[in-house]
């Protein structure tokens, strides 16, 4: 997804940034974010609650700790791929390849277990795999010039491909209790799983990173305007490689929680993960051309899918019928901003007879004379 | 930028609209009276729900088991649900999981891994719950009894000895077709097969390497496909698999060459019927799937009640079953359904499932 | 094209680079030259790869994705991309399977009806994308879910066998027109039908426009959004007929067919020359592409090399044709560049 400045036919218009109000004039930064949180987040918010509501409604077993635990694991790996891919999206680039590297993570975390090396070695050896096949898609993707959307599509296959041929269709358990005590315990006195801490710990670092520091500035830069941003030179290109190698990196330790929750490491590990990974981020309120979006979305969007996920379960509600509330999530949460922004835009214009704050114009619009 | 009031609209119109998906009700589920969690106790006024999670749940072997589990329901006044992945390589952890949370007082598995499952199942049985294996076992340890729906020796004999049958006389290559790769009753059969096969009876018989179909219709035929076109002199595919079974049956009958390859292995009467008449599967065989389902559920009952405990040794009478004489509960604590059914010219029609 | 041009660069290319470019430009010869060198070389190893019977099989099942192929390019020359096929065939292929196992329309009918609804589908997409405005990658990502949710809430968990469809019915598969598969027949006739309307009709022209440039496409008064609706309901099309052909070839359908099929779709525009940049490529360089793989996955069958040795070359086939469609842009950039610096 890098060519935004010739955005895709039939794209959806950028809704007015908030960096300046209705009369044109700039706001304080500090303004500007709480004004920018006022939506998105809140709307989400209030989805998750209403969601809670719903799941205690259908199911009296809702709101146990047992239950916030498991609703909390069933996805602790697809939220922890999230947030580096938040990161990837607002920089206005994707990447598919995630839920191959889980798989390969897994599988060379079984190869080498299986093999007789102590989890101890195996762990960091497959940390460093996800940093090589990151640090592959960042090269292609960014070095050589290579549109990441079919640069992952590749790695999508070869990645799997490689995890197939590495273990091949085995399934390797027997790991030490502590293993999947970490993957599959809670912390003691809480019903938060283990790994939820990783999730955590990622969430603050990146959030900060995003939000607080000049590359996050930069990221978001470069996600609204991949022309500009690719003059102002290297650096932005050395970020979002690191952008990737950190990608592959998370994916191959989501791979390794995976495999500790299931105390077993398979090749197939991870299929089909990559849908949900992109409908949290996307649902979180981030912009798939990139430029905007939150990583407190990003969280609030995780908590709504796990909990999206298991009110339906308790609810028998056929797993068929979640594939499709997903999918609907997913073209809602991108419809929403758009038919909001058109009917601000409708209102603005009859209520003061004049045309909206200047955004970005869509096909099909002609620019104001 | 949106306005609170518009926010506050467009809120309240997601979480109608979420609630409206999520209020559809279930399509394939029976619906299960889910009360508040009574203690799943060893007493015979105790709520029998039991919930069954197969390896998939598009599976028509694992539909007809749902057909004799749920005939056992009703006889018995208890509620029966079958829940699962879609497909056989995704976890199972989440269904026992919810089903542990639900507090149910038995789940019956047939697992895809007897190793991930592990830890969610001890976690059930912690919690009172009862867990019967079917089909495919869960590693030993995490279940209370495991029904087998076949001697697993005794179907390893079997293949090889219909293998033998077929291939002119007892000589030739042959190959498995299988389901996943790391379906624990696939590779039990297939091991035993292969023990089988060292006998001096079958020295003819060249056993290829093995291919995996996944359980599913399309992989399965294109394996099928690849088998013919590397092993032109390929005398018998043996596929212990429903699913396989019935794939390679199809694409040897289309291709020609049901006089020159045999299929045999694991398959429904109904499906296969027109194979056996056209001579590409002269001989398969099976069990009873739906009596595999009755039988396991009736012994999930049981449990729940306390009449058995699972330990090796204890014996208990399903009316209907095994010509009505007891069950003996074997070492790590297996009950065996009853022998497997052959099925050939003479006797295909006699069977309806 | 001036090879002295202003910025710094070797005065010859190197011959690498330029057979690099010669191949790329020329990408659907340079496709049947390399089917035919490593047709030559399996053969050495094994015979059995050109024997009538394997071609046939190779060619029929090709087949299949080259028609979804077809769809997919004109969708991605707009510069969009649709990831829901594999769910639009699933669904149409076992729709069609189980409207004939009971038997409620003839053949014929029930074909119409297949196709049909792989046009609604595409029709659906080409809504929410176009007028919707979602993005393709997410409208079709959602779609991918939704219709295969679908597909699994008709099905129940059942599946329809080859043995509840209409005598005759899957031979098909098999049949074949002096002597060429019937299903590669049918390829050809689509692929024909739609190149066609890409090159001499004025909504083809408007395909190409729209995917090189979509703002100078409105600015020139071609309706954007209608053409990529166009695009998408055309997809939707061959991906209903692309369903048809695999339940016929099948036979025994339930609601995971064609699970993983987008990868081998979209992998066949790739290698065929369709830029994911949009605005070119053709399809016969679509279904030469979907030939290409197709005879990859043979190949590995027939030398034994292990299938899961498949998917991890699927990859390196994409990113290798990617790669060369970047070295062939970024000559052209420079080239036009030299000729309008120089």
């Amino acid at each position: 997804m890098d060519d935004r400045t010739s955005a895709p036919a039939g794209s959806g218009t950028d809704p007015a940034p908030a960096d300046v109000d209705a009369s044109g004039a700039p706001r304080g930064r500090g303004v500007a974010i709480v004004g920018r949180l006022a939506r998105w987040e809140v709307l989400l918010a209030f989805v998750l609650l209403g969601l809670v509501w719903l799941g205690a409604s259908l199911s009296p077993v809702f709101l146990s700790a047992r239950n916030f635990s498991n609703l909390i694991a069933a996805v602790i790996e697809v939220g922890i791929i999230a947030l580096p891919m938040a990161l990837i999206i607002v920089a206005g680039e994707i990447d598919l390849s995630v839920e191959s590297m889980v798989g390969l993570a897994a599988s060379v975390l079984g190869f080498l277990y299986a093999a007789g090396y102590p989890l101890e070695m195996a762990i960091p050896a497959v940390l460093v795999v996800g940093a090589l096949g990151g640090l592959l898609n960042g090269v292609l993707a960014t070095m050589a010039g290579l549109p990441s959307l079919v640069v992952t599509l590749g790695t999508l296959a070869l990645f799997r491909g490689l995890a197939l041929v590495v273990l091949g269709p085995r399934g390797i358990s027997g790991f030490p209790p502590e293993f999947s005590a970490f993957g599959f315990g809670t912390i003691p006195g809480t019903p938060l799983p283990w790994p939820f801490v990783i999730f955590a710990v990622l969430a603050l670092v990146l959030g900060f990173v995003l939000h607080g520091t000049w590359i996050g500035r930069q990221l978001f830069a470069a996600g609204k305007n991949v022309g500009a941003a690719r003059y102002s030179g290297v650096r932005v290109a050395r970020m979002k490689l690191l952008l990737f190698v950190l990608a592959g990196l998370i994916a191959a330790l989501a791979g390794v929680v995976l495999a500790a929750r299931l105390a077993s490491a398979r090749a197939d590990a991870g299929e089909g993960m990559t849908l949900t990974v992109v409908t949290i981020v996307l649902l979180g309120g981030v912009n798939i051309f990139g430029g905007r979006g939150t990583i407190l979305g990003v969280v609030l969007a995780f908590f709504t899918l796990a909990v999206l996920g298991n009110a339906l379960r308790l609810a028998n509600i056929a797993s068929e019928i979640q594939s499709i509330a997903i999918g609907v999530l997913l073209i809602i949460s991108v419809v929403i901003p758009t038919l909001a922004h058109q009917f601000k835009s409708a209102l603005d214009r009859a209520l003061r007879g004049r045309r909206a704050p200047a955004g970005r114009v869509g096909p099909g619009e002609m620019a104001n004379p | 930028m949106i306005s609170k009031r518009f926010g506050r609209m467009t809120a309240l119109t997601m979480v109608a609209a979420l609630a409206a998906v999520a209020c559809t009700p279930a399509a394939t589920t029976v619906p299960s009276t889910t009360g508040p969690a009574d203690t799943p106790g060893p007493s015979v006024a105790a709520p029998l729900d039991v919930v069954f999670i197969p390896k998939q749940i598009n599976n028509p072997y694992f539909d007809a088991a749902a057909s004799g589990a749920q005939k056992a329901a009703t006889e018995l006044g208890g509620t029966f649900l079958q829940v699962g992945p879609s497909a056989a390589t995704e976890p199972q952890i989440p269904y026992i999981q919810d089903a542990t949370t639900q507090g149910v007082s038995a789940i019956a598995i047939s697992v895809n891994d007897p190793n991930a499952v592990v830890p969610a199942l001890e976690a059930a049985q912690a919690a009172g719950i009862k867990i019967v294996g079917y089909d495919s076992s869960p590693a030993v340890g995490a279940y209370d009894v495991f029904v087998n729906q076949v001697d697993f020796s005794g179907v390893g004999v079997l293949l090889a000895d219909w293998a033998c049958e077929l291939a002119p006389n007892c000589t030739g290559e042959i190959v498995v077709l299988s389901a996943a790769a790391t379906a624990s009753n696939q590779n039990a059969w297939i091991a035993l097969m292969e023990t089988t096969l060292e006998e001096p009876k079958y020295a003819g018989l060249t056993l290829l390497p093995t291919v995996y179909g996944d359980d599913d219709p399309n992989i399965s035929t294109t394996q099928a496909n690849a088998l013919l076109t590397n092993y032109p002199d390929l005398k018998v595919i043996v596929a212990p698999t429903t699913v396989g079974i019935l794939a390679a049956a199809q694409v040897v009958s289309q291709a020609g060459k049901s006089d020159s390859i045999k299929v045999t292995g694991l398959g429904f009467p109904n499906d296969m019927r027109s194979y056996v008449k056209d001579g590409t599967s002269p001989v398969f065989g099976l069990w009873s799937v739906p009596d595999l389902g009755y039988l396991t559920y009736q012994i999930c009952a049981k449990l729940v009640a306390g009449e058995i405990t699972g330990a090796p040794g204890e014996t208990f009478t399903v009316t209907g079953l095994n010509n009505d004489q007891p069950y003996t509960i074997g070492a790590d604590s297996i009950v065996i359904l009853g022998p497997a059914f052959r099925f050939d010219a003479i006797n295909i029609d006699e069977f309806d499932f | 094209m001036s090879e002295l041009a202003v910025s710094a660069r070797p005065a010859q290319p190197t011959l690498l680079r330029r057979l690099i470019l010669t191949a790329g430009r020329h990408r659907e010869v340079s496709l049947l030259v390399v089917m035919i060198l490593l047709g030559a070389l399996v053969a050495v190893r094994a015979p059995q790869f050109l024997s009538v019977s394997n071609l046939t099989q190779v060619t029929t099942l090709a087949s299949i994705i080259a028609v979804a192929a077809v769809g997919q390019a004109l969708v991605i020359i707009t510069r969009n991309v649709d990831l829901s096929v594999e769910s639009t065939i699933g669904l149409v292929a076992f729709v069609v399977a189980e409207i004939l196992s009971a038997r409620t329309l003839g053949v014929p009918a029930a074909i119409a009806f297949g196709i049909g609804l792989g046009l609604v589908l595409g029709m659906i997409n080409g809504f929410v994308v176009a007028v919707m405005r979602v993005p393709a990658i997410v409208a079709t990502l959602g779609t991918l879910s939704i219709y295969r949710g679908v597909d699994f809430l008709l099905a129940g968990g059942k599946q329809v066998t080859l043995t509840e469809l209409p005598s005759g019915y899957t031979d098909a598969a098999t049949a074949t027109i002096l002597g060429i598969p019937l299903f590669v027949v049918i390829a050809v006739v689509i692929l024909a039908i739609v190149g066609i309307i890409l090159r001499q009709t004025r909504f083809g022209r408007q395909v190409y426009a729209v995917g090189s440039n979509p703002e100078a496409a409105t600015i020139l008064g071609i309706r954007t959004r209608l053409v990529v609706f166009g695009a998408f309901a055309l997809c939707g099309l061959c991906a209903g007929v692309a369903g048809v052909m695999w339940g016929i070839y099948f036979g025994t359908i339930n609601a995971t067919a064609a699970t993983g099929a987008v990868l081998q779709v979209v992998a066949a525009c790739v290698v065929g020359g369709v830029a994911i940049f949009g605005g070119s490529g053709t399809v016969v360089g679509a279904g030469l592409g979907a030939l290409f793989l197709g005879f990859i996955q043979n190949a590995l069958i027939i030398i034994r090399l292990s299938q899961f040795w498949l998917e991890a070359i699927y990859g390196l086939v994409i990113l290798t044709a990617v790669a060369i469609d970047a070295v062939i842009l970024r000559r052209l950039r420079r080239s036009i560049g030299a000729r309008s610096r120089g």
